[in-house]
């Protein structure tokens, strides 16, 4: 076996058999299947809660609006003065008391309508009783003007502009928000690996620093052979991780829907019964629209873009990585690490923030091209853009071939310069490393 | 004469700091070969560049007459002054490791290994981890990785800094062992005492640069100063002292005189000591005479010494 590879095999195997990774890796998905589960519970609890309000009802107007749901029911209080319904209240623990005078008509009826509470009441519940008065009063002001119920129907209508490419195909809006969102979750894939794993290499290389052993082993490779091994034989352990993770956090999905009864398909039923909401006539086009945006999510080019995901993802995380290699090498614990941390997590925070705010709202424009360019923000950034396709309407070709080669020139630099600190660093004890003291280093 | 190693006008830089000026070894193939000096002198740069960790500014290093190569590594053991082992690895799997590494195959590993452990009588540490261990079995195991590839140079950097006596003995006597089989050994540490028993040749390493090497034999030759520890029964201890110092006409004597057992140090004015124990022998009983070899540190203190008083 050559060196690497044998390097390749210890770091992964180190890094796998780690007693604290193979509980993440175990626990994770039950964490996270237990937080959706938790929070699916306490919803449900929190729903369930139902509000009793009393209601003194004095005039003629809103007698029949006030109905039990599942959320709250009414009281109704008949012939008792103020005082007497707002005591009967408090000491029956009610919620309030609405207060509805006898007035001339309805608009100073509803001047003096007051909303008694123990404290300040939830807005929840103030926004409840508003829609129901307020309802009653378009209705009012409807019949007063003549209108009829069904008139108003039928003048309060939705328009949904349709919108097509040049070419005639038919455009969907928000498609582009719902493929960005895709491109985005890559990018934030490519994040979230290079901040866990390169901190695992970081470590490992502190480690190797703190028992000593490191001059052992270079005394028998290439400081660059190990550091190349550290940082491939990591990802391979972090790459082994999410695959367990996505398989397993699809088991227990499954099985958690199972356990608490719910039919999957009843979820496709539910969601095509949605616009079902909508007046009669429209049910066709909205499960037509539905349909549309399924064919165009099938149509995505997942392919391009899985494949550009790996060589950004490659690149990108070996840039990374390396950096994060150098710093363990300078430093001799990982309290001193934080100065050199934070000025890498920048350009991978800014990327996500620049794609979430600039990019799905213009994938095309300046910010958005500066950015996949720039080789610190590009693996994410230029996932975010790819999904609008390449060539016309989507990245300009040479915008790809620009980035990549970029991200290309950078990562040899990169790598180059991190395996120098590296060389020096790992040498070195007992000293917390400056800036100034780094690039000394270069040039030893 | 043949030589394993040969270092040729090494010179090393580390900023404004000078490691290494001008270094040049000559390593005769099968001795033991000791790099003495104080801390900070050069000792661990030279060492790096031999094991080809760090590269030399200017300077050549020729290994078994070839200019060195990645491949000698195989070929090259060398314990670190600052060694250490993974600490959540099993001692098996890491020997195992270290030794793939310097490019043996896996059963050669796993053979070489087993008659190590059993040599050292830690066939049962195989399956542990290393932080079970105590400092003292873990320097037991980075020895035997060192040794295991059976290289033409070993390499030990302050070998016997933190042995305990009887490990350190253990250590000594393998590593002669090796040289009987022929092994070329290199000795660097800034404890002079500690190996000069040992050391055929040395080169003495101050602030950069060598000061003095050769063969350490030749060397203490040339640094006799005709010192001689003397002990002899007299009846009148002090007037013979006085009629020394007349005789052979030397400035003070620094004496003692216990039971009639007279003890002196002298230096005599040249190497002819035997109208001296002539003298001697007509006074008394001469029970000790030895000549006062200097140590190698005695030495390196004289020429950095010397040194300072040409400058």
């Amino acid at each position: 076996m050559s060196k690497l590879s044998l390097i390749i095999r210890r770091e992964y195997l180190a890094k796998v058999r780690n007693k604290s990774f193979v509980i993440m890796t175990i626990l994770s998905p039950v964490l996270l299947v237990g937080m959706i589960v938790l929070i699916a519970f306490l919803t449900k609890v929190n729903d369930s809660e139902k509000r009793v309000i009393g209601l003194l009802n004095e005039g003629p107007y809103f007698s029949t609006d006030f109905n039990p749901t599942d959320s709250y029911s009414y009281l109704h209080f008949n012939d008792i003065s103020l005082e007497a319904a707002k005591d009967s209240t408090r000491s029956m623990g009610f919620y309030g008391l609405l207060y509805i005078p006898e007035a001339a008509n309805v608009e100073t009826t509803l001047m003096n309508t007051v909303f008694y509470t123990e404290d300040a009441p939830l807005a929840a519940v103030i926004d409840n009783l508003e829609d129901i008065f307020q309802y009653r009063l378009q209705q009012f002001k409807l019949t007063s003007i003549g209108i009829s119920a069904e008139e108003f129907a039928e003048i309060d209508d939705r328009f949904d502009m349709q919108t097509a490419t040049f070419d005639g195909d038919q455009n969907l809006k928000g498609i582009n928000e719902i493929k960005a969102l895709i491109g985005g979750g890559f990018g934030y894939l490519i994040m979230m690996f290079i901040i866990i794993y390169g901190g695992f290499v970081m470590r490992s290389v502190i480690e190797e620093k703190t028992s000593r052993i490191i001059e052992v082993i270079i005394s028998s490779v290439r400081p660059f052979q190990l550091m190349l091994g550290k940082i491939i034989g990591t990802s391979l352990a972090g790459i082994t991780q999410f695959i367990i993770w996505i398989i397993s956090a699809a088991i227990l999905l499954v099985v958690v829907m199972l356990f608490f009864g719910i039919d999957v398909t009843a979820l496709n039923q539910s969601a095509s019964a949605m616009p079902a909401g909508l007046p009669g006539s429209e049910v066709p086009a909205a499960v037509d629209t539905l349909q549309l945006y399924a064919e165009e999510l099938y149509r995505f080019p997942w392919l391009m873009l899985i494949f550009f995901f790996i060589i950004y993802f490659i690149l990108g995380y070996l840039i990374y990585s390396s950096i994060y290699a150098a710093i363990g090498a300078a430093v001799d614990n990982e309290t001193d690490t934080q100065q050199f941390i934070f000025p890498i997590i920048l350009p991978l925070m800014l990327a996500i923030y620049v794609g979430f705010f600039s990019v799905f709202g213009n994938p095309h424009g300046p910010i958005a091209v500066g950015f996949s360019l720039f080789p610190l923000t590009s693996p994410i950034v230029m996932l975010m853009r790819l999904p609008s396709g390449i060539g016309a309407g989507g990245v300009p070709v040479w915008q790809l071939i620009a980035s990549i080669a970029l991200l290309i020139i950078t990562f040899i630099g990169i790598v180059w310069l991190a395996a120098k600190i590296y060389r020096v660093g790992i040498l070195m004890y007992g000293k917390k490393p400056t800036y100034k003291e780094l690039w000394k280093w270069l040039k030893y | 004469m043949d030589h394993i190693l040969v270092a040729d006008k090494l010179t090393k830089n580390f900023g404004d700091h000078q490691a290494l000026n001008h270094v040049s070894i000559q390593m005769p193939r099968g001795s033991i070969y000791g790099v003495l000096g104080p801390n900070g002198a050069g000792k661990t740069t030279l060492l790096r560049i031999i094991n080809q960790i760090t590269a030399p500014d200017q300077g050549q290093v020729f290994f078994d007459g070839q200019p060195l190569k990645p491949q000698h590594v195989t070929q090259i053991g060398y314990l670190p002054e600052e060694r250490g082992l993974y600490k959540s690895m099993k001692v098996g799997e890491q020997t195992m490791y270290l030794a793939q590494l310097k490019g043996l195959s896996k059963t050669e590993a796993k053979t070489r290994l087993k008659y190590w452990f059993e040599r050292f009588d830690i066939g049962d540490w195989w399956g542990r981890k290393v932080q079970e261990l105590s400092k003292g079995m873990a320097q037991k195991i980075q020895f035997i990785v060192t040794i295991l590839h059976e290289p033409k140079l070993l390499i030990f950097d302050e070998p016997f800094s933190g042995f305990d006596p009887i490990n350190a003995n253990l250590i000594k006597d393998e590593i002669l062992a090796l040289k009987e089989k022929g092994t070329s050994i290199i000795f660097s540490t800034h404890r002079m005492e500690t190996v000069e028993e040992l050391c055929e040749y040395i080169a003495l390493l101050n602030e950069a640069e060598i000061i003095l090497d050769g063969k350490l034999s030749d060397i203490k030759k040339a640094y006799k100063n005709n010192k001689f520890e003397v002990g002899i029964h007299v009846t009148e201890g002090e007037g013979i002292v006085t009629e020394i110092q007349d005789v052979f006409s030397i400035s003070s004597i620094h004496f003692n005189e216990i039971d009639g057992q007279l003890n002196f140090d002298i230096q005599l004015p040249d190497s002819d000591t035997r109208s001296f124990l002539n003298y001697l022998s007509e006074k008394g009983t001469i029970n000790n005479f030895v000549e006062r070899i200097p140590s190698t540190s005695d030495i390196f203190i004289q020429t950095v010494q010397n040194k300072l008083g040409h400058v």
